[in-house]
């Protein structure tokens, strides 16, 4: 598949089979379209070419079952809603048209908060959390919505090693309920920590596989160019498996 | 006593009374959204786009909401498609047509006889010559939106706060925002008899942006909006009657006035607040946004 805006290619020739339940990590430098490939597998960008598919079902037959965790750039931070209200929102396709979340979405929310470290603040406005807590409510949702794939948009950026911790065990939580997990990240420290597979990004796609034999420096070089220098000095490579 | 039931025994001020207070819960209800998506600017670019609309339904002897409507729709249209492009400077086009728009209105005006007296009722409203017809027209108008807004409230706020996100659970976010414009714009038409092109903008913005700063809550936001505009436009009126002063200007003032208070003495947003929060040496993590102004500027893109 690819992705242009106007005249530009974001990205291209990208050719991916995602088992389910795995955990991808997409690796790229900044502007290697991380971010639009997760907006193209959610519907959210159109594909200039080629084709998604979930299950074998095209995507729009998907919508719905895909939770998108975004980066912090992309929502209203002015908007007046509580951090319940955003985890509620994971319900709102669930709940269909002309319907209010009510008393069990209230609860659903709640717990989700609950259960990554943010009980009895769902009555804050999110501008009244840290930044690591403000990507946990984001989180919260995606769980509330119950999905079959969920899209996290580079959520290890300027985080602390607790949100850090959270968000593992998260991503482990997904996996073993059979939930897929795409993880666009260019802290390369993660990704042998969370990983089952990765997909590695330049503009076009540089490799794809298992993580064990495709995060290897080589296929790194590859796609971070020039920038060698940067991951050559990550210890894991020199540490035994 | 007498100061407010003097005005109360003509039936002229007994119908502003009432379209005052039916446009006010309007224009607080759908500013709400004109303020917390950063539309002011194509709110504004919208009443000054009907202008020619107001003049030619004056002209032909129409309401001017005929052809108002008849405009305002095909500029929320044409707003709407150039900001799906992506090519165009959105702003610099829409500065372009309202300009000529209104220009042109204007040049129609000018052709008739009695140019100045007529420019001046339609620019700035003449709410004290509403008609009963209005009234119950302005109020089937304002039902109508204030059902549409209920109904989608849920789908408005997504794709408000977080359109990738709406996008991604298959919402229809163009027809959304469509949708949205639309309702901006039927707003502004109704409450031009009351404040006229120029000023009606005031009435859409200035009490939502009084109601944000007392409150985090989108609901509570909406009421106290509606509330802020419909006392600003009685408050006004009254005003308005025993100073003498213009009608539709008297209730913008008074709008603004409140919101200046609110801006002051808010409980959590305001300077006051902000001043004794400081003072206090609080610096916990309370409203802590080191992202939140780029997102607000992305917001409003």
């Amino acid at each position: 598949m690819a992705v242009a805006y106007g005249h530009n290619l974001a990205v291209c020739d990208v050719t991916a089979e995602v088992p389910r339940g795995s955990v991808v990590g997409l690796i790229g430098p900044n502007g290697s379209g991380k971010s639009t490939l997760l907006k193209a597998i959610a519907g959210s960008v159109p594909l200039s070419a080629g084709s998604i598919r979930f299950g074998g079902q095209p995507a729009g037959r998907f919508a719905g079952r895909i939770a998108y965790v975004p980066q912090r750039e992309e929502v209203n931070w002015d908007f007046p809603v509580t951090a319940r209200d955003v985890v509620a929102m994971g319900r709102y396709r669930a709940l269909g048209w002309l319907r209010w979340p009510g008393r069990r979405e209230r609860a659903a929310a709640d717990a989700a908060l609950a259960a990554l470290g943010l009980e009895g603040m769902g009555d804050r406005h999110i501008t009244q959390f840290s930044g690591g807590q403000q990507q946990r409510i984001f989180l919260a949702r995606a769980m509330v919505q119950e999905p079959e794939l969920v899209l996290l948009d580079e959520p290890f950026t300027g985080v602390d090693v607790r949100n850090r911790e959270v968000f593992h065990a998260q991503i482990h939580r997904f996996a073993e309920a059979g939930v897929t997990v795409l993880v666009a990240t260019h802290d390369l420290d993660e990704v042998r920590a969370t990983t089952t597979h990765v997909l590695l990004l330049n503009r076009r796609m540089v490799a794809f596989g298992p993580t064990a034999a495709t995060f290897t420096p080589a296929n790194l070089r590859a796609a971070f160019g020039g920038q060698v220098a940067v991951f050559e000095q990550v210890p894991v490579f020199e540490r035994a498996p | 006593m007498s100061w407010l039931t003097e005005p109360l025994q003509y039936g002229f001020m007994q119908r502003a009374m009432l379209e005052v207070l039916i446009i006010g819960a309007l224009c607080g209800l759908v500013g709400s959204f004109v303020v917390l998506r950063g539309l002011a600017f194509i709110g504004d670019a919208l009443a000054h786009a009907v202008f020619p609309g107001v003049v030619l339904s004056y002209l032909a002897g129409q309401s001017i909401l005929v052809g108002a409507f008849g405009f305002g729709t095909l500029t929320a249209l044409g707003i709407g498609l150039l900001a799906r492009s992506r090519r165009v400077s959105e702003d610099t086009a829409i500065g372009v047509i309202f300009a000529a728009f209104f220009a042109l209105g204007v040049v129609i005006l000018s052709r008739q006889g009695g140019f100045r007296r007529d420019l001046g009722s339609l620019l700035f409203g003449n709410i004290l010559g509403v008609s009963m017809t209005d009234v119950i027209v302005t109020a089937v108008i304002a039902a109508a939106v204030a059902v549409i807004v209920a109904a989608l409230l849920k789908e408005f706020t997504l794709a408000s706060f977080d359109p990738v996100m709406a996008r991604t659970l298959g919402y229809p976010v163009f027809a959304l925002d469509l949708l949205l414009l639309l309702l901006v714009a039927a707003t502004i038409v109704v409450s031009l008899q009351t404040v006229g092109n120029i000023l009606v903008l005031a009435l859409v913005v200035t009490p939502p942006a009084t109601a944000r700063l007392l409150t985090d809550r989108l609901l509570r936001m909406m009421g106290l909006s509606m509330l802020t505009a419909m006392g600003a436009g009685i408050a006004g009126l009254y005003l308005s009657y025993h100073l003498g002063t213009a009608a539709g200007a008297t209730i913008v003032l008074t709008a603004t006035v409140l919101f200046l208070l609110a801006l002051v003495f808010a409980p959590n947003h305001g300077l006051v607040a902000g001043w004794v929060h400081r003072r206090r040496g609080h610096h916990h993590a309370h409203h802590y946004h080191p992202a939140g102004e780029e997102a607000a500027d992305a917001a409003s893109r």
